[in-house]
C-alpha cells in the first residue's frame, strides 16, 4: 500500500493549485454575489485541458485518470465551490457517459467538443417529480422514423443554460417501468429543446441551475445512448462516477473554509492573545483536519478504484456521504470560529458554508448514500 | 528556429536561510522552482514557439533531482530536455558553471539562447552574459521584450537604470530575460501526464566540450569569505489612522529623517 503521490500527482497539484489561487479564488465572492457563471475560468480551464482530465488522448482528452481529476475538483472548490461542480458535472455526468457508453461515432462527434471545453456538458435525469424516485420518469420518447421524439421537462439541472450537449433520460416504454427509461445525447438546438427558468439557489450561485423543456424534441437515432431501456443503469452507473467529483468538491469546501480559519485565528485576538492560543481553538481545528482527512482518503480510494476497472460504487457513496457531512461540519465550525465576522460576507467562509449544503443533495442525498452502502452491506 | 533555454532549480523562498558555519545555504525543507527569471524566458521560448513553430531545448545544470524542473518544462511544451550532471562540475561558482553550460552548449545548435538574468539563490547575474562571452556571441542582458521577424532577426527591448534602449540582434546570440518580462504559462494537463513519459538526457563531462580544469571546485576562483544572514529590522511603528492622517505623519517623520 503506498499512499504517497506520484511525481505526475505531484505536479499536477502544483499547476491546480497555483491556477486556483490566481484565476478562480480573486471571482469567487463576485460569482456568488452575482449570481454569474464565471464563463472566462471556464474558458481558461478549457485552455489547460482542466475540462477533459480523465478523458483519453485519442478523443481529445488529457489522457489523464479519476485521481487527477478529484484532485482539480477538490482544490477549485476550495476556491469556489460553483466552479468545482460546473467542471464535476460536465465531467462525470457527460463526457464520461459517453466515454462509457457511447458507441464508436457518438464517441468520436462528441468527446474531442466536449474534452477541449469548446462544448459544456450536462445531465437530466431529475423532473417536478422524479428526483431521489428517478425511475418515476415522465418525460416520454416516442420513435419517428429515424428519430425519438422527446417530450417533458427536467429540473435542477446544472450548467444547463451554457451546455451544448445534455444527457436526458426519457421513458421508451412506459409499461415496464425502470426497464423502459433509455438515455439521449441531446444537442442544445435540436428542435423542440429549450433551456426554462433558472433556479435562485442558496449556494454554488455562479452555477446556471435551470429546467430544460423538450417540446417535440427531435432526437436522431443515433443519439440513443447505450441500448433501448438502459437508460436507467446508465444513469445509476454515472451518478457512481459523478459521486466522486461531488465528494471532491465537498472536500475541497471543507479544506478551503479551514485554511481561511487557520489564517484568521493567528490574526484574530481576544483577551490579549491570538484565538488560535485557546485550547478549543485547536481542537475543533485538529477534529476539523482529521475528518477532512480521512474524506480525502476515502475519495481518492473510490477514484483509484474506478481507475484501475474495480467495483466503487460503495466507495464512492461513502466518499460523498462523508465528504458532505464534514463540509457541513466544518463551515459550521469554521464560522463559529470567525465569530460574528464569519456571518457576514467580509470572511468567504459564509459563502463556503452556503455551498457545502447542496453536496448533501445532489447526486443522491445523504439518506440515498446510505441506502447504497447499507444495501451492499445486508445484501 | 531552435531555441536552448537555461533553467536553474531554486529553493523556493525569499528568505534564503544560511547555515552561519558553512556559510552555504540549507535547501533542506524548502520546495524548489524553477528560477522566476528563467521561467520568464522559457515563457519568451513558447510564445515564439506558438507563432513560428520553434523548436526548444531546456538544459539545467545541477543534482540529480533538478530532473524535476525539465519535467516541469516539459509539461508547458518544450521539446527536449538535458540535465548536466556530474561530480566534476560540482562546487562551481558562476565561472566554472557558465563554463559547463557552454560546453554542453557546443554541443547543441540554436539560433536564440535565452537564460535568466539572474537566479534568486545567488542573484549575481552573471552566468549569462559568461556563457556568451565563452562562445562569443552576441548579448543582450536584462530583456524586457522581444520581437522575432520569422528569419534571423529580433528586436529586443532592453531595459537600462533610467530608461530602455531598443536593439536589433541576428541570432545566433544570447538574451537574458527579467521574471517580469513574460508571465509564464501554466502546465497543461496533458504535458503533465506526458512529462515523465519523455526523456530527460543525463550528460556528464565526457558529453560536453570543455577542459576538465575549468570545471567544478577547481574552475571556481569564487571563494566565500564570509555569509551572514542580515539583522531582524526593527518592527516599525503602526498607526490605524485616515489617509489624510497617514499621509501627515509620513511626511512629518521623513522630514524628521531629513529624507525630503
Ligand atoms: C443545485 C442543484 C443542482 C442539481 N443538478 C442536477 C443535475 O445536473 N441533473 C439532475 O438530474 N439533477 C440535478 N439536481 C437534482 C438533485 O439530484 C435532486 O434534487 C436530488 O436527487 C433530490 O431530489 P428531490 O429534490 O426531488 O428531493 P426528494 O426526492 O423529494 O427528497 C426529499 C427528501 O426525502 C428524502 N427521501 C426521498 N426518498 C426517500 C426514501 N426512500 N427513504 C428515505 N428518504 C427519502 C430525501 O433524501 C430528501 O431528504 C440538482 C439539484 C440542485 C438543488
Amino acid at each position: 500500500m503506498d499512499f504517497s503521490l506520484s511525481k505526475t500527482e505531484t505536479l499536477f497539484l502544483q499547476m491546480i493549485r497555483e491556477f486556483a489561487d490566481k484565476e478562480v479564488k480573486p471571482l469567487a465572492a463576485e460569482v456568488d454575489e452575482e449570481e454569474r457563471f464565471p464563463v472566462e475560468t471556464v474558458e481558461k480551464m478549457a485552455k489547460l485541458g482542466i475540462m477533459g482530465i480523465p478523458v483519453p488522448v485519442e478523443y481529445g482528452g488529457a489522457g489523464g485518470n479519476n485521481v487527477l481529476y478529484s484532485m482539480a475538483v477538490e482544490e477549485l472548490s476550495a476556491a469556489c465551490a460553483t466552479t468545482g461542480v460546473i467542471v464535476s458535472a460536465h465531467t462525470s455526468l457527460c463526457a464520461a457517459p459517453i466515454l462509457e457508453f457511447g458507441n464508436k461515432e457518438q464517441k468520436a462527434k462528441y468527446l474531442p467538443k466536449l474534452a477541449s471545453g469548446e462544448w459544456l456538458g450536462a445531465f437530466g435525469l431529475t423532473e417536478p417529480n422524479a428526483g431521489t424516485d428517478a425511475s418515476s420518469q415522465q418525460t416520454i420518447a416516442v420513435e419517428d422514423g429515424d428519430n425519438y421524439i422527446l417530450n417533458g421537462s427536467k429540473i435542477f439541472i446544472t450548467n444547463a443554460e451554457y451546455g451544448h450537449v445534455y444527457i436526458i433520460f426519457a421513458m421508451t416504454d412506459k409499461s415496464k417501468g425502470v426497464k423502459g427509461i433509455s438515455a439521449f445525447i441531446v444537442e442544445k438546438d435540436f428542435p423542440g429543446f429549450s433551456v426554462g427558468k433558472k433556479e435562485k439557489k442558496m449556494g454554488i450561485r455562479g452555477s446556471a441551475t435551470c429546467e430544460l423543456i423538450m417540446e417535440n424534441c427531435v432526437v436522431p437515432k443515433a443519439n440513443l445512448l447505450g441500448k433501448i431501456s438502459e437508460g436507467f443503469s446508465i444513469a445509476m452507473k454515472t451518478l457512481d462516477g459523478g459521486r466522486i467529483g461531488i465528494a471532491a468538491q465537498a472536500l475541497g469546501i471543507a479544506q478551503g473554509a479551514i485554511n481561511e480559519t487557520v489564517k484568521y485565528v493567528k490574526e484574530r485576538k481576544q483577551f490579549g492573545k491570538p484565538i488560535s492560543a485557546f485550547q478549543n481553538t485547536q481542537f475543533q481545528l485538529a477534529d476539523m483536519q482529521t475528518r477532512v482527512v480521512a474524506s480525502r482518503l476515502l475519495v481518492r480510494q473510490a477514484a483509484f478504484k474506478k481507475d484501475k476497472g474495480q467495483n466503487y460504487s460503495t466507495e464512492a457513496a461513502m466518499a460523498k456521504l462523508y465528504a458532505a457531512e464534514t463540509a457541513m461540519e466544518v463551515t459550521n465550525k469554521a464560522i463559529q470560529m470567525h465569530g460574528g465576522y464569519g456571518y457576514t460576507r467580509e470572511y468567504p467562509v459564509e459563502r463556503m458554508f452556503r455551498d457545502a449544503k447542496i453536496t448533501e443533495i445532489y447526486e443522491g442525498t445523504s439518506e440515498v448514500q446510505r441506502m447504497v452502502i447499507s444495501s451492499a452491506l445486508l445484501k | 528556429m531552435k531555441i536552448v533555454v537555461c533553467i536553474k532549480q531554486v529553493p523556493d523562498t525569499t528568505e534564503i536561510k544560511i547555515n552561519p558555519t558553512t556559510g552555504t545555504l540549507i535547501r533542506d525543507g524548502v520546495p524548489s522552482i524553477i528560477n522566476p527569471d528563467d521561467k520568464a524566458g522559457l515563457e519568451l521560448a513558447l510564445s515564439i514557439k506558438d507563432k513560428f513553430n520553434a523548436h526548444i531545448t531546456v538544459i539545467t545544470m545541477g543534482p540529480a533531482q533538478a530532473e524535476d524542473v525539465l519535467r516541469e518544462a516539459y509539461a508547458m511544451g518544450v521539446d527536449r530536455a538535458i540535465l548536466l550532471t556530474d561530480r566534476k562540475f560540482a562546487g562551481a561558482d558562476t565561472l566554472a558553471t557558465s563554463h559547463a553550460l557552454a560546453g554542453a552548449l557546443r554541443r547543441l545548435e540554436f539560433d536564440l539562447l535565452i537564460t535568466g538574468r539572474q537566479a534568486i539563490d545567488g542573484d549575481t547575474a552573471q552566468v549569462g552574459p559568461q556563457i556568451a562571452e565563452h562562445l562569443d556571441l552576441p548579448q543582450v542582458s536584462y530583456l524586457e521584450h522581444l520581437d522575432f521577424d520569422g528569419k534571423n532577426t529580433f528586436t529586443v527591448k532592453r531595459r537600462v537604470e533610467d530608461g530602455y534602449e531598443m536593439l536589433q540582434v541576428d541570432g545566433p546570440c544570447v538574451v537574458t530575460v527579467l521574471s517580469g518580462a513574460y508571465k509564464p504559462r501554466y502546465m497543461t494537463v496533458s504535458g503533465i501526464v506526458g512529462a515523465y513519459e519523455k526523456e530527460v538526457e543525463f550528460w556528464g563531462f565526457e558529453q560536453i566540450d570543455v577542459v576538465e580544469s575549468k570545471l567544478g571546485l577547481k574552475g571556481s576562483p569564487t571563494r566565500v569569505h564570509k555569509a551572514f544572514s542580515r539583522g531582524v529590522k526593527a518592527p516599525g511603528e503602526l498607526y490605524e489612522v485616515d489617509t489624510n492622517e497617514a499621509a501627515g505623519i509620513i511626511i512629518s517623520k521623513l522630514k524628521e529623517k531629513f529624507i525630503i
